[in-house]
C-alpha cells in the first residue's frame, strides 16, 4: 500500500523506507516512524477491539499515555502482548497484529457484547455471576477469562536475555523535553553527574512535535543541538528508549532501557532491556502533561483523538490522518492544532466549547464519518475523517505519587501538581509542575535544576536559554456532553463510560477508590493516564462537590508495563542462581554420579555403578559396604567458621547450650545451640584446635545464618568478649571416611600415628597426608562407624578423593552420596533437617540433658518454658513397620489403633524415614507426644494425602549399635 | 608445600585461565596466598606496631593497600585480609603468626577464595551490569564488600583499567560465567 496520508515535513528519514506488516498485510513507513504513525500514514486507523465492548478502536495519543492501539508484535517466542503502537518504534520487518478480535479486526464476533451494553455495565460481574456460588470457579470465571483480555502469551520459553545494573549520578532528570533539556544543560555545566532518561527514541518531547521557534530555530532543532551538546560532556548521561518506571526508597528510580526493541533480533550476546537502579541524590521530574479528551457520546471512533497528537503526527511524523478534520476544544491549546494542520493545507473546522458549541455524537462503524455539533444555532452534521479534541493538559505527575504524595488541584490549569509531599529529593519542573508555556518550561527546568545542584553544594551557571513562546493557558473546563443515552468514554482501554460513573454514584460508591474498583476507572497498565480526572470530574458533579473535595487517585509504579524478563534479568534457566561445587565435583562427575541441589551446592545423592538400575540399588549397596568396610563421602558443604579469641571458650559457652569451656585442646565435642526462645537453631561439632582457637561446623543449610548469628552476638551482645570469626568453609575440602577400615584407610595416607592410642574417639588435629601436605583430622562420626573427617586445602580436594578413592581399593570401600548419609543418621538415631524444625527443643529430640544447668546461654531461660517442659509433649522415637514388608510414609500421622485418623487423635509425625538394608525393612524417626515411655506400644501411621495407613511398633531411635560401640572401635 | 598431590585452580583446572572479550581480559590469578588478620580485643596498638615493623600496610574502611612483600583489604573493625606471593607464602600464615604472636587471630585463607583480574579501558561499563558498587566514583585502591551474581565478592579498584573481583572458590564457575555474559553484554 501506499502512504497516502503522508505530507511533507516531519523527523523521519524518507531514504530509509522500512516494510513492516499489520495483521499480515504489507506497508512500508520510514525510518523515525512509530508503528502508529506509519498504519496513519498508510490511512489504517482501525487498530484493536476494546476490551469489553469489543469497539473498534484506533489510536488516540503518540506516546505512552495510548489506552486503545494495544497491538501484538512479533511471532514465535518473540511474541509479546499488548504493546502500544504510538511507542513502537518502526524497523524492517516488524510484523504487528491486532488482538482482542475474531475472526477478524474489521469482524468481531464479539462485538454483540456492544449490542448488550446494558448488561455489561459497571459491577455486572459482581451482580451477575452471584449464583450459584459453586460455578464461579468452575463455570463464570473461566468463561469470563476466556472472553475478556487482550493479547495472548506465546507460551514457550524467552529467547532473549536481560539486563540488570546500577547506575550512579547526582541527578535525574526524568523526560527530555524542554524542560529537561534546560535543567540538564544546566546541571550538565555545573559537573555534576547527571542521567538524563527519556521513553522516546528521541529525545526533545513536545519540541519535536509542534512548531514553535526557539531563539530562531525549529524546536526538534534546538532540542537536537542541544542532546548533541549534553551528548559531548562526560558528566551526563543519556539514555532516551528508557522509561522511568517509579520511584522506590531512599533516591532509587527504577528505569528500563529498551536496548534491543528497535531491532527484529537483539545483537549476539547482547540484552533485549536493561532494567536500571539508578542511585541517585536529586531527581527532577520532567515528565511533561498527559492531554485529556472531552466525553460526548461515541467518543471512541477510529480518528477521533486528543488534537496534541493529531498535530503530533503532522508536525514530527508527515501524517495527515485526516483530510477533513474538526477540532472540539474547551481551551486555547486545541486552536493550535487547527492552525497547524492549516497551515499544511488541511481544513479544519473548529468547535470551541467556550463559544458554547459542543459535539455530542459521531457516526462510523470502523472510523468517524461524521460528528453532530450543537451551537447557538441548533444541531448539524458535519462530515470529518478525523476529530481532535483537547480537555486541557495534565501535568504528567504519576511518579510523584509513588510514595503515596497527594496531588494538588489548580484552577488556573484545571488539572492536578504533583504532590508537594512526594519522593524526598524529587521535584518537578515545566509542564509537569504545571507550567505549561515552552518559555516557562524552559526557565522552570534550569530554576529546578539550579535550585538541586545547590542543595548538593554545586554551582550552576545561569543556562544560556532562548527566546520561547509564552502563551498562558486559557481554559474553561469541559469535561464531558450532556446529551443523549448514549454511551461516552472516559477510560478506553477498561470500557469505562460516563454511564458507569453515574451508576457507581447511584449505587454508593462514591469514594474515589469506590469508584475506581467498582468501575476499573484507571485500572491496570494504563493507571488512568488519560481519564482519571474526567471520572472525578464526573462523580464532583453527580455530587455537588469540587473534583479536589472528591478526591484524587494516586498512581502506582510501574509507569508503563514492565516485561518480566526484565524483572528476572539473567536469573532464569540454569542461571537462576549461582552453583557451588565441592571439590571432588569433577571426580564425581567422572563417576556419573546423581546430584541434588542443597542449597546452592550439588552434592552427589549417590553414585551409580554399571548394572545398578534403580537408585535404592546404589544407595543400599553404599550404606551396606561402608558399615562392611569403608565409605568415603564429601562433607566439605557443612559450615566451618573459625572462632579465635582469649574468650572463645566463653563465647561458645554462651552461644552452645552444652559447655565448651572446659574442652581439651585436640578434642571435638557435638554441640546444640539454641534461639533465643528455647528452639534448637542447629546442632554441629566444635573442635577445640588450640588453647585460644576452635573451628566450629555447622550444618549445611545453616552455614550462613549460623555465622551471622555468631556475628551479632560478637559485634552487638558481647563486644567485650575477645573473640574474632571468619568463615572458611571454603578454604577446606573435607571428606568423612567410615566404617570398621577407616583407619586402616586413612592411615596409608597419613604420615602420623592415628592408632586408637594416638587418635582416639573424638580426637583432633593438624596433620600430613601424602608426604607433608597439612591438613586436619578430626575422630568423629554421623553415621554410627568407625569414622573420621579429614580436610585438606581446598585446592587438592580433587586429588584428596583420588587417593582416598585408589587407597580405599583393598578394602573395597565406596563413595557414597547424600541419600546413603541420610539413611545411616536414621539407622543412628541422629536428627537433621526435618527434625530441627525450627519448633522443636532440645528436650523434643531427646537430648534435654545437653541443656546444661551450670551456665546460661542463649535460649536456655525460654526452653524452660512451662508449656515446653510439660508431660505429654513430642519426643523423638524410632518407629518401625509391625510387618516388614510395609514401606513407612514420611509426613504419616502416628493414630492410636481403632481410632479414627482425626486432628484430636493426632499424636505427632513420621519426620524421617529411610529403607534400612541393615534391617531389610522401613525405618523411621518421628515426633511422639510422650514418645519417651511409649517404647513398644503399637500405634498406627496414617497418611491421609499418601493415602497409607501402616501398623508401627515404636522403639528406640538407635536402630544400630545403640551403645556406640563401632565408633569407639 | 612437599606432597605428592596435584592442586587444581578454583575454576577447576592445571592451570590459571584467561578469557578476552572484546576490549576485557579475565584472568583467574593463583599466584597469591590469603590470610585472614584480626586485632585480639585491647591489642589493636600491638598489631599496628607489628604490621609497621614487618611494613604490612592496614588501610582504613573501603581501601586496600600493597606494601612491598604483603597486600592488605579492609574486612572490618580491625580486621584486614593480607596476601602475599604464593610462590614465596604458600603456608602465609605460619609466616604470619610469629609477626603478630597472641595480638591478632590469622586465619588460613587462600582456598576459600578464586580472585579473577578484570583489565579493560572503560571497567565500569562492565560493573555497572553486575554490581552497585560505583566503581567511576571509587578512588584507586577503594575496595568494597557487594553482590555479584548473587555472590558475596570483593571488588577491588588497583587502577583506573584494573579491578580485582575475589568471589567464593566453590562459586568461581558461576562468577566467572556471570563476568563473561556481563562483559559480552557491556562491550
Amino acid at each position: 500500500m501506499t502512504q497516502d496520508n503522508r505530507i511533507s515535513g516531519g523527523q523521519i528519514d524518507r531514504s530509509r523506507p522500512l516494510r513492516f506488516t499489520f495483521d499480515g498485510i504489507p506497508y512500508t513507513g520510514h525510518a523515525g516512524d512509530t508503528l502508529a504513525s506509519a498504519l496513519l500514514a498508510n490511512g489504517v486507523k482501525l487498530m484493536g477491539r476494546s476490551f469489553k465492548y469489543h469497539r473498534p478502536r484506533g489510536v488516540i495519543s503518540a506516546g505512552s499515555e495510548e489506552p486503545n492501539a494495544l497491538v501484538e508484535l512479533r511471532s514465535g517466542a518473540r511474541q509479546e502482548p499488548n504493546t502500544r503502537a504510538t511507542v513502537v518504534e518502526l524497523f524492517d520487518g516488524l510484523q504487528a497484529r491486532s488482538q482482542n478480535a475474531w475472526p477478524s479486526l474489521k469482524f468481531d464476533a464479539l462485538a454483540i457484547n456492544d449490542r448488550l451494553n446494558t448488561f455489561f455495565t459497571a459491577g455486572f460481574y459482581y451482580k451477575t455471576f452471584m449464583w450459584p456460588a459453586a460455578f464461579w470457579e468452575k463455570v463464570y470465571e473461566p468463561i469470563i477469562r476466556r472472553a475478556a483480555g487482550l493479547g495472548s502469551l506465546s507460551k514457550q520459553d524467552d529467547p532473549d536475555e536481560y539486563d540488570k545494573g546500577f547506575l550512579h549520578c547526582d541527578l535525574l532528570i526524568i523526560g527530555a523535553g524542554p524542560a529537561g533539556l534546560a535543567a540538564a544543560l544546566t546541571a550538565g555545566r555545573s559537573g555534576a553527574r547527571v542521567i538524563v532518561a527519556d521513553e522516546d527514541f528521541r529525545m526533545g518531547g513536545r519540541l519535536n512535535a509542534e512548531t514553535f521557534e526557539l531563539g530562531g530555530a525549529s524546536g526538534a532543532d534546538w532540542a537536537a543541538r542541544t542532546v548533541a551538546e549534553l551528548a559531548s560532556m562526560p558528566n551526563v548521561r543519556l539514555l532516551p528508549r528508557t522509561t522511568v518506571i517509579g520511584a522506590f526508597d531512599h533516591g532509587i528510580y527504577g528505569a528500563v532501557e529498551r536496548v534491543s526493541d528497535h531491532i527484529a533480533v537483539p545483537a549476539a550476546g547482547k540484552p533485549r532491556q536493561i532494567l536500571w537502579r539508578i542511585y541517585t541524590r536529586r531527581a527532577i521530574l520532567a515528565a511533561g502533561a498527559i492531554e485529556r479528551p472531552i466525553a460526548f457520546e461515541n467518543n471512541d471512533r477510529p480518528g477521533i483523538m486528543l488534537a496534541g497528537a493529531l498535530r503530533a503526527y503532522a508536525n514530527r511524523w508527515g501524517v495527515a490522518v485526516g483530510k477533513r478534520v474538526a477540532v472540539f476544544t474547551n481551551n486555547d491549546d486545541g486552536l493550535r492544532t487547527a492552525s497547524d494542520l492549516r497551515a499544511k493545507g488541511i481544513s479544519v473546522e473548529v468547535i470551541d466549547s467556550r463559544t458554547g458549541a459542543e459535539v455530542i455524537d459521531s457516526v462510523g462503524r470502523l472510523g468517524v464519518k461524521s460528528i453532530t455539533v450543537r451551537d447557538a444555532q441548533g444541531t448539524r452534521t458535519i462530515a470529518v475523517d478525523a476529530v481532535g479534541v483537547s480537555g486541557g493538559w495534565n501535568p504528567n505527575l504519576s511518579i510523584s505519587s509513588h510514595h503515596r504524595g497527594r496531588p494538588v488541584w489548580d484552577d488556573a490549569i484545571a488539572a492536578f501538581l504533583p504532590a508537594p509531599d512526594g519522593p524526598a529529593g524529587l521535584t518537578s519542573a515545566g509542564a509537569a509542575a504545571g507550567q505549561m508555556s515552552t518559555h516557562a518550561a524552559l526557565t522552570h527546568g534550569a530554576a529546578q535544576a539550579a535550585a538541586a545542584l545547590s542543595d548538593l553544594g554545586f554551582t550552576a551557571p545561569a543556562a544560556d536559554l532562548p527566546p520561547a513562546e509564552d502563551a498562558p493557558v486559557s481554559i474553561k473546563p469541559l469535561w464531558f456532553v450532556h446529551s443523549g443515552k448514549g454511551r461516552a468514554w472516559i477510560d478506553q482501554q477498561n470500557d469505562v463510560t460516563v454511564k458507569d460513573v453515574k451508576l457507581a454514584h447511584q449505587e454508593n460508591f462514591r469514594s474515589v477508590e469506590h469508584l475506581k474498583r467498582y468501575t476499573t476507572l484507571g485500572m491496570a497498565t494504563d493507571q488512568g493516564k488519560t481519564g482519571n480526572v474526567i471520572g472525578l470530574a464526573v462523580m464532583a458533579e453527580l455530587t455537588g462537590q469540587s473534583i479536589p473535595q472528591t478526591g484524587t487517585t494516586i498512581y502506582r509504579p510501574p509507569y508503563t508495563p514492565v516485561a518480566m524478563g526484565v524483572l528476572a534479568g539473567r536469573s532464569s534457566g540454569k542461571d537462576f542462581r549461582p552453583t557451588r561445587l565441592t571439590p571432588s565435583h569433577k571426580w564425581a562427575s567422572e563417576q556419573g554420579a546423581v546430584f541434588v541441589e542443597v542449597g546452592m551446592w550439588l552434592r552427589g545423592q549417590w553414585f551409580p555403578r554399571a548394572g545398578e538400575t534403580t537408585w535404592r540399588q546404589s544407595v543400599d549397596r553404599e550404606v551396606l559396604q561402608t558399615r562392611k568396610s569403608a565409605g568415603i563421602c564429601d562433607v566439605t558443604t557443612l559450615g566451618k567458621i573459625d572462632i579465635q579469641g582469649t574468650d572463645a571458650g566463653a563465647f561458645l559457652d554462651r552461644v552452645y547450650a552444652n559447655t565448651f569451656s572446659t574442652l581439651g585442646v585436640g578434642k571435638v565435642r557435638y554441640g546444640l545451640m539454641l534461639r533465643e526462645d528455647g528452639m534448637v537453631m542447629d546442632d554441629g561439632t566444635t573442635a577445640r584446635m588450640g588453647q585460644n582457637e576452635y573451628v566450629m561446623t555447622t550444618t549445611t543449610a545453616n552455614a550462613v545464618p549460623v555465622f551471622r548469628h555468631l556475628e551479632y552476638c560478637r559485634q552487638v551482645l558481647w563486644p567485650d568478649l575477645d573473640v574474632q570469626l571468619i568463615s572458611t568453609t571454603e578454604a577446606w575440602a573435607q571428606y568423612s571416611v567410615a566404617g570398621p577400615n577407616a583407619r586402616k584407610l586413612l592411615q596409608k595416607l597419613v604420615d602420623q600415628d592415628i592408632s586408637d592410642a594416638a587418635f582416639p574417639y573424638m580426637a583432633c588435629g593438624e596433620i600430613t597426608v601424602c608426604g607433608g601436605l597439612r591438613a586436619r583430622l578430626f575422630r568423629i562420626s554421623f553415621s554410627g562407624e568407625l569414622a573420621y573427617e579429614i580436610a585438606v586445602p581446598t585446592r587438592y580436594g580433587d586429588a584428596m578423593i583420588r587417593e582416598l578413592v585408589a587407597a580405599g581399593q583393598e578394602f573395597d570401600a565406596v563413595v557414597y552420596g547424600t541419600e546413603a548419609l541420610g539413611v545411616m543418621r536414621v539407622e543412628k538415631g541422629h536428627v537433621a533437617g526435618n527434625e530441627l524444625n525450627g519448633q522443636s527443643t532440645a528436650l523434643n529430640m531427646g537430648l534435654g540433658k545437653m541443656v546444661s544447668k551450670k551456665k546460661d546461654a542463649i535460649g536456655v531461660v525460654l526452653s524452660q518454658r512451662e508449656g515446653l517442659v510439660a508431660e505429654g509433649g513430642y519426643r523423638l522415637v524410632g518407629v518401625k513397620p509391625v510387618d516388614p514388608a510395609k514401606p513407612l510414609t514420611a509426613g504419616s500421622h502416628f493414630v492410636a489403633t481403632g481410632k479414627p485418623a482425626t486432628a484430636e487423635n493426632d499424636g505427632g509425625w513420621l519426620t524421617s524415614v529411610v529403607y534400612s538394608p541393615h534391617l531389610g525393612h522401613s525405618i523411621a524417626l518421628g515426633y511422639l507426644k510422650n514418645g519417651d515411655t511409649r517404647r513398644g506400644e503399637k500405634l498406627r501411621a496414617v497418611n491421609l494425602l499418601a493415602g497409607t495407613e501402616v501398623d508401627i511398633e515404636i522403639v528406640s531411635p538407635h536402630f544400630i549399635d545403640p551403645e556406640g560401640e563401632r565408633l569407639r572401635g | 608445600m612437599a606432597n605428592r598431590l596435584k592442586a587444581l585452580t578454583p575454576l577447576g583446572h592445571d592451570a590459571p585461565e584467561t578469557v578476552t572479550v572484546g576490549p576485557l581480559t579475565i584472568t583467574e590469578n593463583t599466584s597469591f596466598a590469603m590470610a585472614s588478620l584480626a586485632s585480639r580485643l585491647g591489642r589493636e596498638g600491638d598489631v599496628a606496631k607489628a604490621a609497621a615493623a614487618a611494613g604490612i600496610p592496614l588501610p582504613g574502611p573501603g581501601m586496600s593497600a600493597t606494601g612491598a612483600t604483603y597486600g592488605a583489604i579492609w574486612l572490618g573493625a580491625e580486621q584486614w585480609m593480607l596476601d602475599a606471593a604464593f610462590a614465596t607464602h604458600e603456608d602465609i600464615r605460619a609466616a604470619l603468626l610469629p609477626l603478630f604472636g597472641d595480638a591478632a587471630s590469622i586465619t588460613e585463607q587462600t582456598d576459600a577464595w578464586v580472585r579473577f583480574d578484570l583489565t579493560a579501558p572503560d571497567l565500569p561499563a562492565l560493573f555497572e551490569r553486575l554490581c552497585n558498587l560505583d566503581t567511576r566514583a571509587l578512588p584507586e585502591g577503594g575496595t568494597t564488600r557487594t553482590v555479584i551474581e548473587h555472590l558475596g565478592c570483593y571488588v577491588v579498584k588497583r587502577s583506573a583499567t584494573q579491578i580485582s573481583v575475589i568471589g567464593p572458590r566453590s562459586s568461581a564457575g558461576s562468577l566467572h560465567h556471570a563476568l563473561i555474559t556481563g562483559a559480552k553484554s557491556a562491550y
